[in-house]
């Protein structure tokens, strides 16, 4: 049965576009919600967390890989600040950060260009302050916006909509939306579709991601459904977190929610991005997640159009490694410039 | 390559384990090596290359043991034995606890070596095996301080010759070494030709560990050791892991010298994915399953059977998947599949693929191969059938075989197709339909949503051409353990002589054989009289031939639905035959009084009911258990009637011994073809009619009179009987052990020993163990 319905989710977009180059992948425009391939989702909670536990010790990167790889974690940061005691100053400080992440004698060093990070991600305050600072410092980087009455999402539905609106008019590029729990929470999954495409329509332009706030959502299965329900009302990107939740990032969540993704792309064509947001703060863990995608999406996804980090101290450990890399000595945090 | 390029192709490049203190180790020996034999190693015999499978370059030197060398590791250990069981559990148990931590301090060494020598993946050996053994031996010291007071009646058999593959060789080594030295036997083990050198760093530990000299004994060689090992007198037990094809000749080499063996053999297990089932997780699985170890496990999936529904979309994946499997330099922490450990293997893996492959559609893995080194690539062919060569042969390789199924019983038959039963995989999503599986597959270990899940606390060891006996949890104990106490010789007894003048009662009595419920003649026509002491003729009862054996066993087969009822109900059924055998005790008391001469008739009728009561107590109550396995989940450990069991019956207790190997069987929900005492039959053939009253299904109990020893082959041999026992009088354990090579089933003799009926020995949990298999049943879960 499931085959079938398999068969006729034969990507639209391979057909018409196959034949073009794509240097930027195309915006997953969505699709009718299918709630027989919603239903059918399954995700065994076990055997995920078994795979998640091996990958770290399947998949090892050393040396001038590391150095490479965890230069192309950088790339792919949301440098983040979401704080009640944000203010334009602090906002200016992250943004100098995230259009030079790492000191320029480690990146002469290591011969490489130099790097930005993804984004920057503010509260919507914030995005005017952002958008000025990168143009007056002549730097390109998008600036991610965190809406929809982030972070629990519980604000008057038209403000939400309205907000993203708002958000987009003062400058921000990426939106990332929070989903109500709530639909997920009792399976009402037309509502939930609803809601996305309604989000999605009020970005317009502007890219949208769609946070699931997993650590809410009691199963992996429901990430799982979420997370596809989600990408057929459009999301650019599914995110895992808020940040603000108790359990935010994880491996096993990451797993199931690249999962969905690649069979999105198996049946429609169209690639969808992937961000896991909060807890990940090490090297490590950052090239295991790396890791994580070379081997469930594959090397197309490892670049910041498809994958980025919401992350705040991550740079700082990946910034000691490089000059560790460079230098053959372990570093310290005052080294490198604060953000 | 610069950082700048890595940084746009994002390779993982090298990342190679260093195998420099290995190698000094091996140097610091001159990379030639002896035997461990009573605690020393010897000076280097005659030599032989033991190469590195990934490189193909020559590792070490190791010695052939010759029959003298296993001879002096029998005595060394015949030597130590003795006092090490005297030892109280907690000593032996602090040996074994040193043993562990040792494992565990020089964990990366062996890992390394490991990989080395046998061409596993760094991160198998280093994440899986060395662990793996270090549990073995800390879960079995445990076993050592706990053996006196939890195994009271039981005792060490003495001197264990035990006989190793090379898939897992420390990890195969601590499977035998640690239960059997933790019950207090000595061993000599052997380890594969191909793969000794963990076994001889364990040497090394032992000695670290001032483990006793001769309690641990070590020799090196090829078959012609094993053989040494397996046909020497002084060895008591054997326990082998390897082919079949070996085992088969172990256990005709071994049969009526009264060794103990076990088998741990060869598989063709079932992987089956049914259409609710988390797909991506089953398709990793399937890594684990068949890509583990280069597929060179036993217990591997190698069979993919497949919901038809979903089985395009499902290779679909599974091609995916084995698109991202990274083969090459075992030492390499990013490398998936490793080396096949030799090139004889990897030309049997050739031509059993080139062989086969025809039948249905290949796919290989598009990994680069090393052009050096033993590597073969991840293998799928899809679209076979059971009848195809490359679902019924074990590959021992990366080959996975796939095939579909319809409904869950079809794929209950298709998994079940095979010689072989040591493990199956069930995906589903669905608690229902995968307990109701597990039950039904034909096999020792069953992983529900997992695969290949290991750990000391679960039993592990198959059914079928699989071998017999189980490894680890207090199942695994019976194979290093024997029931306390001082046996007796068995006297033989003959049937009374025809008389001179015979006594004849004028009315006519045949007795026949109890075949399918009905009461049968002998196929040849043959028939013997039974004379009493006194020269009465008793009656007349038929002479079984190996057709009437054939009858029995197929009338066994036909009652299957026996092995699925409840044990409420048979509990019923076996108080049943008690309380009609007790309405007609007087006439079964003089029937037996009449056959032997005396007066014990009666106490031998007592004893009986006495005995169907205990196992009508038994039916319900012989519990499996639940394993602590360290993870979250059950193992579960299932107590699972045999089969069809053959049994000779003791000649010295004609009803009470029928019923001694008759009740504890189909108590458990076993069906039975007995061969009746043969010199006194008559109770055996009166037993039939309480049977017929007493609502035994057709088929259940099947009775036959006749030679033993001419029955004993054919009994024995044949390939749809799953057990034979013998209490026979007629010396026939040799031919019980040696017949049941055909198809490896379990055998349970005497080796012409007396047993006491009337006593304990007669009855009990040992009778329980003998008349169930255990199978493990592994159920991870968390939502």
């Amino acid at each position: 049965m499931q085959s079938e319905q398999t068969s006729t989710r034969t990507s639209k977009r391979d057909r018409d576009t196959a034949q073009l180059p794509q240097v930027t992948p195309a915006r997953n425009p969505g699709m009718a919600l299918d709630m027989n391939w919603v239903r059918a989702v399954q995700a065994n909670t076990s055997a995920i967390e078994r795979r998640c536990a091996t990958l770290p010790g399947r998949r090892s990167v050393k040396k001038e890989h590391q150095a490479a790889w965890l230069l192309k974690a950088i790339t792919m940061i949301d440098l983040t600040t979401l704080a009640g005691d944000d203010t334009p100053g602090r906002v200016r400080r992250l943004c100098a950060k995230a259009a030079h992440p790492v000191r320029p004698e480690i990146m002469q060093a290591l011969g490489v260009d130099a790097i930005t990070t993804g984004a920057v991600c503010v509260y919507h305050d914030m995005i005017p302050t952002a958008v000025e600072t990168l143009k007056h410092m002549g730097v390109s980087l998008p600036v991610a916006a965190v809406s929809t009455g982030f972070p629990a999402g519980l604000s008057p539905y038209h403000l939400r909509v309205e907000e993203i609106r708002e958000s987009v008019r003062a400058g921000a590029s990426e939106i990332d939306i929070v989903i109500s729990r709530q639909h997920v929470l009792t399976g009402n999954w037309q509502a939930l579709y609803d809601e996305m495409r309604d989000f999605r329509e009020a970005c317009g332009d502007a890219h949208v991601k769609a946070i699931l706030a997993t650590g809410e959502l009691g199963s992996l299965r429901n990430v799982a459904r979420a997370s596809l329900v989600c990408m057929m009302a459009g999301a650019d990107f599914i995110k895992t977190s808020t940040g603000k939740e108790s359990v935010n990032a994880t491996l096993p969540v990451s797993l199931v929610m690249i999962r969905a993704i690649r069979d999105y792309y198996e049946a429609t064509g169209y690639q969808v991005g992937y961000k896991p947001a909060g807890g990940i703060s090490k090297a490590k863990d950052a090239l295991t997640y790396l890791a994580l995608i070379k081997e469930e999406l594959g090397d197309d996804w490892l670049t910041p159009e498809l994958f980025r980090f919401g992350a705040s101290s991550l740079l700082g450990d990946i910034e000691r490694q490089l000059e560790h890399h460079v230098t053959g000595h372990y570093s310290a945090t005052y080294r490198h410039p604060m953000g | 390559m610069t950082v700048k390029e890595i940084f746009e192709t994002m390779d993982y490049g090298p990342a190679p384990e260093s195998a420099k203190e290995a190698l000094s180790w091996i140097a610091d020996r001159d990379g030639k090596f002896g035997l461990y034999i009573g605690g020393k190693m010897t000076a280097p015999g005659d030599l032989f290359d033991s190469k590195n499978p990934a490189t193909g370059e020559v590792l070490a030197q190791l010695t052939q043991a010759t029959p003298d060398d296993v001879d002096a590791a029998v005595s060394a250990a015949r030597k130590a034995q003795r006092k090490w069981a005297a030892l109280s559990g907690h000593e032996r148990a602090k040996y074994l606890y040193a043993l562990a931590r040792l494992v565990q301090k020089h964990s990366r060494l062996f890992a390394v070596l490991e990989t080395l020598d046998n061409g596993k993946p760094i991160r198998e050996s280093r994440d899986i095996d060395i662990p793996l053994v270090a549990r073995h031996f800390y879960y079995h010291a445990g076993m050592a301080q706990l053996q006196d007071a939890e195994l009271p009646d039981r005792e060490a058999l003495g001197v264990c010759g035990q006989i190793i593959p090379w898939n897992f060789p420390l990890l195969m080594l601590s499977w035998k070494i640690a239960p059997a030295i933790a019950m207090g036997n000595a061993v000599v083990l052997k380890p594969a030709e191909y793969t000794s050198l963990t076994a001889l760093l364990f040497a090394q530990i032992c000695e670290e560990a001032g483990l006793p000299k001769g309690v641990v004994n070590i020799v090196t060689g090829d078959g012609r050791v094993g053989e040494a090992i397996v046909t020497h007198e002084e060895v008591d037990k054997i326990a082998f892991t390897g082919s079949t094809e070996v085992g088969r000749v172990i256990r005709r080499e071994t049969a009526g010298s009264g060794k103990s063996l076990t088998l741990e053999l060869g598989g063709k297990s079932p992987y089956i994915v049914f259409d609710d089932a988390d797909l991506d997780s089953a398709v990793e699985g399937l890594v684990d399953a068949i890509w583990f170890n280069q597929g060179q496990v036993c217990c591997a999936g190698s069979r993919l059977i497949v919901q038809e529904g979903i089985a395009d979309r499902f290779y679909a994946k599974l091609r995916a998947r084995m698109d991202k499997l990274r083969m090459g330099d075992p030492l390499d922490k990013s490398i998936d599949v490793g080396a096949v450990v030799d090139p004889v293997q990897h030309k049997r893996i050739t031509e059993l693929v080139d062989a086969g492959a025809g039948d249905g559609e290949l796919y290989q893995a598009p990994c680069p191969i090393p052009t050096a080194g033993c590597f073969y690539p991840p293998t799928l062919i899809t679209g076979l059938s059971p009848a195809s060569s490359l679902m019924q042969e074990e590959i021992f390789g990366p080959v996975l075989a796939a095939t579909t199924f319809r409904t869950p019983a079809e794929a209950v038959e298709i998994a079940n197709n095979t010689r072989y039963g040591l493990a199956a995989t069930v995906w589903s999503e669905n608690v229902n339909l995968t307990l109701d599986i597990a039950p039904k597959l034909a096999s020792g270990v069953v992983w529900v949503n997992g695969t290949n899940m290991f750990d000391a606390a679960a039993g592990f060891g198959g059914v079928r051409e699989s071998g017999f006996g189980r490894e680890g949890g207090w199942e695994g104990l019976q194979a290093y353990t024997k029931p306390r106490g001082a046996v007796k010789a068995l006297k033989p007894i003959a049937a009374f002589p025809a008389p001179k003048e015979a006594k004849v009662d004028a009315l006519d009595r045949t007795a026949k054989f109890y075949i399918g419920g009905k009461q049968a003649r002998p196929d040849g026509g043959y028939s013997q009289a039974v004379w009493s002491k006194q020269g009465d003729l008793l009656g007349h009862v038929g002479v079984a031939n190996r057709k009437d054996i054939r009858n029995a066993v197929e009338a066994a087969h036909t009652a299957a639905g026996w092995s699925k009822t409840t044990g409420h109900l048979r509990a019923q059924i076996l108080y049943y035959i008690g309380e009609n055998l007790s309405a007609r005790s007087g006439e079964f008391a003089a029937r037996i009084d009449a056959m032997i001469g005396g007066r014990n008739g009666a106490k031998e009728v007592d004893a009986a009911i006495s005995r169907l009561f205990t196992y009508a107590a038994w039916a319900d109550k012989y519990d499996g258990a639940a394993k602590p396995v360290p993870m979250r989940g059950v193992a579960l450990a299932m107590h699972e009637p045999v089969g069809v069991i053959g049994g000779f019956c003791p000649d010295e207790a004609p009803l009470l011994g029928l019923v001694s190997m008759m009740a504890p069987s189909i108590a458990m929900g076993n069906r039975v073809v007995l061969a009746a005492s043969e010199p006194f039959p008559l109770a055996a053939t009166d037993f039939y009619q309480v049977l017929d009253t007493s609502d035994v299904p057709a088929g259940v109990v099947n009775i036959v009179t006749g030679n033993h020893a001419e029955l004993a082959a054919p009994l024995a041999g044949h390939l749809g009987v799953d057990a034979v026992w013998t209490q026979s009088g007629a010396d026939i354990s040799a031919i019980v052990e040696g017949e049941s090579a055909g198809n490896l089933k379990r055998t349970w003799v005497n080796n012409a020993k007396a047993r006491d009926w009337f006593g304990p020995a007669g009855e009990g949990r040992e009778f329980l163990a003998h008349a169930t298999e255990v199978k493990t049943i592994w159920v991870p879960y968390g939502e």
